[in-house]
């Protein structure tokens, strides 16, 4: 699969060469301190501090459970730290979530689409819901269908939609109002790896745009596309570092095998 | 904000016409319901099974039987059976009253000019032995008026029956069945409307955009308050052109106290999506708030002054208490708004109390 993406030089950002010049002038895009989030007496994030340069495909890996998704939302403002700070597109993530919202773009785990509205329908909506005007909705989903690929389902009811559709869809909902940092929960969960990799690719193109892309996946394979990966056990990072070097470190030909290797080492 | 707005309408009335399960519970339902209230439920009584039992054979006797059987009330269906057969027509069914005329009855009639008859009553169900009594009483009050005009009575009750002269039922459940029909109506669509994005996610993909939960609360107001207001019109048309139900005040009032009301009905709708997680909760607290309370505690069939202390305290927290008192006053009274103010104060201090409080309840975040 890695192959596939290699082609063509899309690996620039994958790579060890990612673009130091992004990152150092223009700060973080996001950046966080002992992050913590408990639910009762269950801490789902634990103290967990990590900041991501712009421009980064920042993968943040780990098994089900292991606190991405709740890390995520509070990024997003969706859920609020139990302690710890973080900012995100230089606001802070408590005080200001409200003026985050503006700036990042996310796609929720399950697709979060309208099922009996069709995909143009989807998209007029969550446009609708950022203020933007019927015709720079209208023309924004023509070229963002025309870019996922989905130009000629834009009619077709989003229920009637195989999965891989949906998540191009749900992707493109969150691209509407062109956010600097996009979110992404688990994207390809639950797609065949043809459309896997399509959407990694659709990936590497938001980075070249210029845009931040913080993406959790259980996928190992997907994390060797990412510039840094962050590795998460139990609500706290285990290993944060790019993919290349973290190979080199555990000796390991792939991702999945310092995965593993991180997994049995922690658990001790 | 108006362009957020409309977005979120146009969403929900697409929701609404697409999925036949809403468009039911927005035109099925109702009508459903008025029809089944309109004739189904009905306190009239007609045709009460009578059997009488005729000792005296005289052309008195025939004569007040036939008085009793010419009304509609009354419908003969057993006669001369042995007295001891009572029992058995009561429990078969085939009777709900007994009238006896004993041998005596045209002897005394002649004799002292009073004679008596009597009156056995199946009283399994006391209303319906209530109505019995009251319209044999009638019965044998206009023969004595006929008999023996100048004796009959020291004085007399001649009743002039207001507002409803007919005393048909129907004219007072339908207006009443807009109080009930309305509140759940719009309470189970906007509770559902909510949760049901609480259930597919799609609520946590609205709240990570800007919006603020006024505009997500109005947003969803809006749509059914409209599909409130004409269900309300709905009924209201149905129900005076076939249920006959006539109009007697001011229809303007009457849409405007029910837009007051669509929109405590809604709110509820909101709170209630507030605290509930699935549609499946959303829809039985829905009910259970609305349709219960308003059928039994709001006078919409049983009075309120006949009501323990307790139950009357509920049902003056009862919205549709107030809105019933409205409008049967408009449609059978022909009350003004002068009239109303009261009642009207108290739904609109109910919509504000709901609205304030559903929109503190509504949470932009998850957890």
């Amino acid at each position: 699969m890695s192959d596939h993406l290699t082609k063509g030089g899309r690996v620039r950002a994958a790579g060890a060469g990612q673009g130091p010049d992004r990152a150092a002038s223009n700060g973080h895009a996001v950046e966080v301190r002992d992050l913590t989030r408990a639910f009762g007496s269950f801490v789902a994030v634990d103290h967990v501090s990590f900041s991501v340069p712009k421009g980064e495909i920042f993968g943040f890996l780990g098994a089900n459970g292991a606190g991405k998704t709740t890390t995520i939302r509070m990024l997003c403002g969706l859920l609020l730290p139990t302690s710890g700070t973080g900012s995100v597109g230089g606001y802070d993530i408590v005080r200001d979530s409200e003026r985050i919202k503006m700036s990042i773009g996310y796609m929720s785990q399950r697709f979060s689409l309208y099922e009996d509205l069709t995909v143009r329908e989807n998209l007029q909506f969550f446009g609708g819901i950022y203020g933007l005007a019927r015709r720079a909705i209208a023309a924004r989903t023509g070229e963002l269908l025309a870019s996922v690929g989905l130009a000629e389902t834009a009619d077709k009811l989003v229920g009637s939609l195989p999965v891989g559709f949906k998540q191009r869809t749900a992707l493109s909902a969150a691209l509407l109002h062109d956010p600097e940092i996009v979110f992404l929960d688990e994207p390809t969960s639950g797609v065949d790896p043809v459309a896997r990799r399509s959407f990694w690719l659709l990936i590497y193109e938001l980075a070249d745009r210029g845009k931040t892309v913080f993406v959790t996946t259980h996928y190992m394979d997907e994390s060797e596309y990412c510039s840094r990966v962050a590795i998460m056990r139990l609500g706290r990072i285990a290993e944060l570092e790019n993919p290349h070097r973290l190979k080199e470190r555990y000796h390991a030909s792939t991702m999945q095998e310092v995965f593993m290797r991180v997994e049995s080492e922690n658990g001790q | 904000m108006n362009r957020i707005l409309f977005s979120i309408v146009r969403k929900e009335f697409t929701h609404i016409f697409r999925d036949i399960q809403s468009l039911y519970l927005v035109l099925g339902m109702p009508l459903l319901m008025l029809f089944l209230y309109g004739y189904a439920i009905t306190l009239d009584m007609r045709q009460i099974d009578t059997a009488v039992i005729d000792e005296s054979h005289t052309p008195e006797s025939r004569e007040l039987i036939s008085h009793l059987s010419s009304t509609d009330f009354f419908r003969i269906t057993a006669r001369d059976v042995p007295l001891s057969d009572i029992g058995d027509l009561f429990k078969e069914r085939a009777a709900r009253c007994v009238l006896i005329i004993p041998p005596s009855f045209a002897r005394d009639l002649a004799a002292t000019g009073d004679a008596q008859v009597s009156l056995i009553v199946d009283a399994s169900d006391p209303n319906a032995a209530n109505f019995i009594r009251n319209y044999v009483g009638q019965v044998v009050a206009n023969e004595n008026q006929a008999l023996n005009p100048e004796r009959s009575a020291l004085f007399t009750v001649s009743p002039r029956i207001f507002y409803n002269p007919d005393m048909r039922s129907a004219n007072f459940f339908v207006p009443g069945l807009i109080a009930l029909i309305l509140i759940l109506i719009t309470s189970l669509l906007t509770s559902i409307a909510i949760v049901r994005e609480k259930e597919t996610g799609t609520m946590e993909q609205i709240l990570v955009s800007p919006i603020r939960p006024a505009q997500i609360i109005v947003g969803k107001v809006l749509p059914y308050t409209l599909i409130g207001f004409i269900d309300g019109v709905m009924i209201l048309v149905v129900g005076s052109l076939w249920f006959k139900v006539p109009i007697a005040g001011s229809l303007a009032l009457a849409l405007g106290m029910m837009l007051v009301y669509v929109i405590t009905g809604i709110s509820l709708g909101i709170l209630i999506s507030t605290i509930a997680k699935t549609q499946a909760v959303a829809m039985l607290v829905a009910v259970t708030l609305t349709v219960l309370p308003s059928t039994t505690m709001s006078g919409f069939i049983f009075p309120i002054s006949s009501m323990p202390v307790f139950l009357r305290w509920i049902s003056d927290i009862i919205p549709a208490t107030y809105f019933l008192e409205i409008i049967r006053g408009i449609v059978l009274k022909g009350n003004t708004l002068a009239d109303l103010y009261r009642q009207a104060l108290i739904l609109l201090g109910m919509d504000i109390l709901l609205i304030a409080v559903s929109v503190r309840a509504f949470r932009v975040r998850l957890g």
